[in-house]
Order: structure tokens, then sequence, then C-alpha cells
């Protein structure tokens, strides 16, 4: 009898469980299907098709791969997409060296110096990329802006530049700001890894004789490698993502197009085509196919170490 | 042995000097926000900066105002449009005159704090059965939400744009609010911290006859409250400052957030850097007050969403 009532028992705790599972998941879901998995489906699908604002329908005619063969025929686009690569490329190692440091540094301080650096770090995060900016345009403005000045003042150059006009210049002062806005979040992360690093271990090995070079490097930094990883994802996924800086500072003219800047220019603003869905879909398609790759890249060698 | 301990104590000198010089560097452009929004046209036009304002003045902040005006809000007949002769809704109520910049405020702090309420009670009941319910499909939600938090958000704005086209949400700041609540991040994290709910608690709960939605407010938040806590201020600080979403769904200026209609401003009056600076202060400084307040729980939310699970 026992034996029978058994599974009867827990097939309808199972039950319980699902239906209460559900109804907790169920307006979470709702948010999550609708206003995440279905608009990713549509960009797949648009991808696919020639929509446009201006069409009959809605949702184009379907015309198979064209949208991607004509990418890769568009300089347009191979510039942005190399404009995104080299911010990538630049950013993400930078982004993440100089927090690893900043945060060795400050991780053993007093609460109050650790939580001052930690904020100032973090401020131009918060501060919002449209009031960021604003104010870095006007320093780099070629009559009133402070870094001309400065500049001038020690002898660097002697006449103005016009930072965000120059082709030579423009793409280097956006990631400057976007290297600014994107240490915050992995200078947090570092603080809290390095403190939860086995300080026993540490100690093991200066008895041993290591000196800090060798602790850090066999100790350390192995056990904050799964936060060096995370770090690197979210720095390059940001990083891909780029666009009120470029939109505002420039509207991708001067050589700083990108990739995400160009889906919002081909979606709302090119002016013979504009509202050219189904070719912007198909540039979001390669940007996520893009990250998921690097993504997937980036977990395989942090394995293999 | 001695001559290394000086080495390191030297090395300690030279790396706080450093870290004060990357300080001062990164808080200048908010100074630089601060000044600039209380300076007279005189010292910002100057050809040599001005360190420090040798007049303030409120003017900036004067002109700003008197550029846009807009009503400080407006009330309509909920889901009136679906019975209005013209398939407009119906206004019931509107505020008085004010400029348009309080009524971006106004905005935004109505779509941080909706998607804020919204997000951490959604994500608080999905994180909970996430952790400690074992529903069949589980293992298949999580994978997905997974998945869904490495891709670039950005990258669906578009369809998304569509998408509440069809729902008539366009240029309002629910389509906005709306894809914020359903980003997975806060079912993520909320998850993480129901780890830590001792599953004989909850046992016990049942024991006692509680109903599942009491042992939810009684038993679990409580104890996840601090998780709350953090995804509150997180999804706050993320819904202020996301101005993609913003720029791409919403189109008139009384629907404006304030980055966006500073954003906007910068458009018009790209030289009048002393109008820029005051919106720029205008929607930094209540952001930035109300993460000095809440850091410690958002330290707390940036580190446990790192944890992998």
């Amino acid at each position: 009898m026992a034996r029978q009532s058994q599974p009867a028992m827990s097939r309808a705790l199972q039950r319980r469980e699902n239906v209460s599972g559900y109804l907790f998941m169920l307006p979470s879901l709702i948010f999550f299907a609708g206003f995440v998995i279905i608009p990713m489906f549509i960009c797949i699908f648009l991808s696919l098709t020639d929509a446009n604002m201006h069409g009959s329908s809605m949702f184009g005619n379907f015309i198979g791969f064209a949208n991607f063969v004509k990418l890769f025929s568009d300089k347009t686009f191979l510039r942005a997409l190399w404009n995104t690569f080299l911010i990538v490329v630049v950013s993400v190692p930078t982004v993440c060296i100089f927090s690893l440091w900043v945060s060795s540094a400050i991780y053993k301080m007093h609460g109050a110096a650790r939580s001052f650096f930690r904020i100032v770090f973090y401020l131009p995060v918060v501060t919002g990329s449209v009031a960021v900016t604003v104010v870095w345009k006007w320093m780099y403005d070629n009559y009133t802006g402070i870094f001309n000045y400065v500049l001038k003042g020690v002898g660097l150059i002697d006449k103005n530049i016009n930072w965000l006009g120059d082709e030579r210049f423009a793409l280097w002062c956006i990631i400057l700001i976007l290297f600014t806005t994107s240490v915050g979040q992995p200078i947090v992360l570092y603080v809290s890894a390095l403190g939860n690093v086995d300080q026993s271990l540490v100690e093991a090995a200066q008895v041993d004789g290591a000196n800090n070079f060798q602790v850090f490097w066999k100790i350390k930094w192995p056990q904050i490698m799964p936060t060096t990883l995370y770090i690197l994802v979210i720095t390059t996924i940001n990083s891909f993502q780029c666009f009120a800086l470029i939109q505002l500072l420039t509207s991708g003219g001067s050589g700083t197009n990108t990739v995400m800047y160009y889906i919002y220019f081909t979606a709302f603003k090119l002016t013979e085509q504009a509202g050219h869905f189904g070719y912007a879909n198909a540039m979001g398609v390669i940007l996520a196919l893009a990250i998921a790759a690097l993504s997937a890249l980036q977990f395989r060698l942090a394995k293999e170490k | 042995m001695k001559s290394g301990v000086e080495r390191v104590s030297a090395y300690k000198v030279i790396s706080i000097i450093v870290l004060i010089v990357l300080a001062v560097l990164f808080l200048f452009p908010l100074y630089w926000i601060v000044t600039g929004a209380l300076k007279t046209s005189a010292d910002i036009l100057a050809p040599r900066p001005v360190w420090f304002p040798t007049e303030w003045t409120l003017d900036n902040f004067t002109r700003l105002f008197d550029r846009r005006s807009a009503t400080l809000f407006d009330l309509y007949i909920p889901f009136s449009s679906l019975f209005s002769s013209n398939g407009e809704p119906i206004l019931l109520l509107s505020g008085p005159v004010v400029p348009a910049a309080f009524r971006w405020l106004l905005n935004t702090v109505f779509m941080a704090v909706v998607a804020m309420l919204l997000t951490c009670i959604t994500a608080a009941m999905a994180g909970y059965a996430l952790a400690k319910k074992r529903f069949r499909g589980r293992a298949i939600v999580f994978g997905l939400i997974v998945c869904a938090m490495a891709l670039p958000k950005q990258v669906i704005l578009i369809p998304l744009l569509k998408e509440m086209a069809l729902l008539n949400l366009y240029d309002k700041i629910w389509a906005v609010i709306f894809p914020t609540v359903g980003w997975p991040f806060g079912v993520f994290l909320m998850k993480q911290f129901s780890e830590s709910i001792p599953s004989e608690i909850l046992e016990a709960a049942r024991i006692d006859g509680a109903s599942e939605f009491k042992t939810f407010t009684t038993v679990v938040l409580p104890i996840i409250k601090p998780g709350i806590g953090a995804l509150a201020i997180f999804t706050f600080i993320n819904s202020w400052n996301d101005y993609f979403m913003q720029l791409v769904m919403l189109s008139s200026n009384s629907n404006y957030t304030i980055s966006l209609g500073i954003a906007t401003l910068q458009a018009e009056t790209s030289i009048d850097m002393g109008i820029l600076m005051a919106g720029a202060a205008l929607a930094a400084a209540p952001i930035i007050i109300v993460f000095l307040i809440f850091q410690k729980y958002f330290t707390q939310g940036i580190t446990m969403g790192a944890v992998k699970g």
C-alpha cells in the first residue's frame, strides 16, 4: 500500500510544483516573451524580407538572403563593421587592464576610501550618456574646448584641432569617452572579486617566499578568472552597442560610423531609402552573431587557461 | 628585506597619487557641467577656459525653460481610445503649462519608477520559482533567459518598434517601460538571491498549510529583500539612462524624457553651451543623487549578477 501511494503522492506534489511554478513565472514570462523573444523572431524574419516604411504590406516580401549578400558589398557597412571591430579591440583590453589595476590598488583600502574611488569611477555611467556626451562635445570644441587649450599650453600641438571633425581623431575621441563610461562596472566587480580571494592561500605563498607579482599571477589571477570572463563579455557587448556617443557627437561622420549607428540610420534617417527595415534587421542579425561568436570565443579561451 | 618594504611603500605612494589624479580627471566632466550651467555666456565663450566662474548666474536655466513649454501632465480616460469617435484617447485633465523640461523630468521619473516596480514584482516571483520550484520546463526557460542576456538588447529595437506600432503603443511611455520589464537580467539576479532561501523553511510553511502565495509574501520576500533593493536601484538607473530606447520609441515633445529632450536641444542649439550644460545638469542631478543614496545596494546588485548560476 505504502509503496503504491508513494508515486501518487509525489505526482500530486509535482503537479503542485508545476502549477505554482508556472503561476509565479507567468507575469515575468508575459513581458519576456512579448518584448524580447517575439521581437527576436521578428528581427530574424524581417532580415529576410524587403520590408520598409513605405511599402504597402508591413512585413514586405520574402527575398531570402539577398539583404546579407548586399551588405557585404555595401562599402558603408563594411567601414562601419571595421570601426565597430576597432572600438571593441581597443576598448575591451584597455578597460579590463585599467579596471584590474585600479581595483588592486583600492580593494585593500579603508571602507570610506574604497567607496569613494568606486563611486568616482562609476559616476560617468550614472550620469547618463546624453549628459556625458554634451559636456565632452564642449571639451572637444574647436574654439572653446579645453583640450585644445591644455594641449597648446603644454606645447603638444601648435594650432587648434577640430577633434570631432577630423577623420584622424574622431573615432579615438569617441573611444576615450566610451572608456570613461565603461570602467565603472568592472571596477566594482574586480574589487569584490579580489576581496573574496582565499587569504590563506595568499599567506601560504608569502610564507614560501613568493613576491607580490607571483602571488598575483599564481594565486589571485586564477581565482578572479570567472569575474574577468564576465567583464570581458559585458565590455564587448557594451562596446558593440556604442550608439549614443556616435549619434550625438558626429552622426556617423568623420569616419566614425558603427554598425549600431548604421542600423539606426538605415531604419530612420537614410534619405533615399529611409525606413529600410529589412536591411537594417539583417545588420542586427550580423551584429548579434558577431557578439555571440566573440562571447563563445572568450569562454573557450578562458576555459583553456 | 628592508629595501623590499621601502619599494612596496614607494609603489603604494605613487599608485595613490595616480589614483587621485585619475579621480580628478573622472570628476572633471561633472564639474564642468555644474560650473558651465552656472556661468555667464562671456565666461563660456572665453577663448581661454574659465576654470572657476567669475560670476554665478541662473541665466542658462531661464533660457532653457523659455525655449519649450508643455503641460505638466495630461490625464486620459483609461482605454478611452477603444470607444472614442476618432480612436484617440479622451483627455480628462491637463496640468498647467510649464517649461517642457519639467514635463520631461516628470515623464522620466514616472517611467523609471513604474519600470522599477514592475521589474521588481515580476522578477522576484519568477526568480523564486526558478530557484525553488522544480516545475517542468524550468531548464528551458532558464536557458532562454541566459541566452537573451548575452544578446545585445539594441538589436531588437527596430522589431520592437514595429510591435509597439501594432499594439498602438508607439510614442507612449509604456513602449519604453514594457521592454525594460521584459529584459531578463532581473529574473537572473533574483534567482541568485533566492537560491539562498533554506528549503526547510519553505517545507515548514507548506506543512503548516500556508498557501503558495502566503509563503511567498511572508517567508520568501523578507529573505530576498536586499536583492530586491539592489534590483530596484539598478533598474531605476538603467531605465533613466536608456537613451536609445527612448529615442526610438518616443517622438512628441510632451512625451520626451529628459535625456531625449536635452539631446533634441543639442541638435537645435549646438553652440549654446550654457543651455546644454543647464540641461545636462538637470538630467544628471536627480539620478546621481539617487545613486549616491542607494549606492550600497547598487554595488551588491552588480556583484550578485556576475556570480555564475
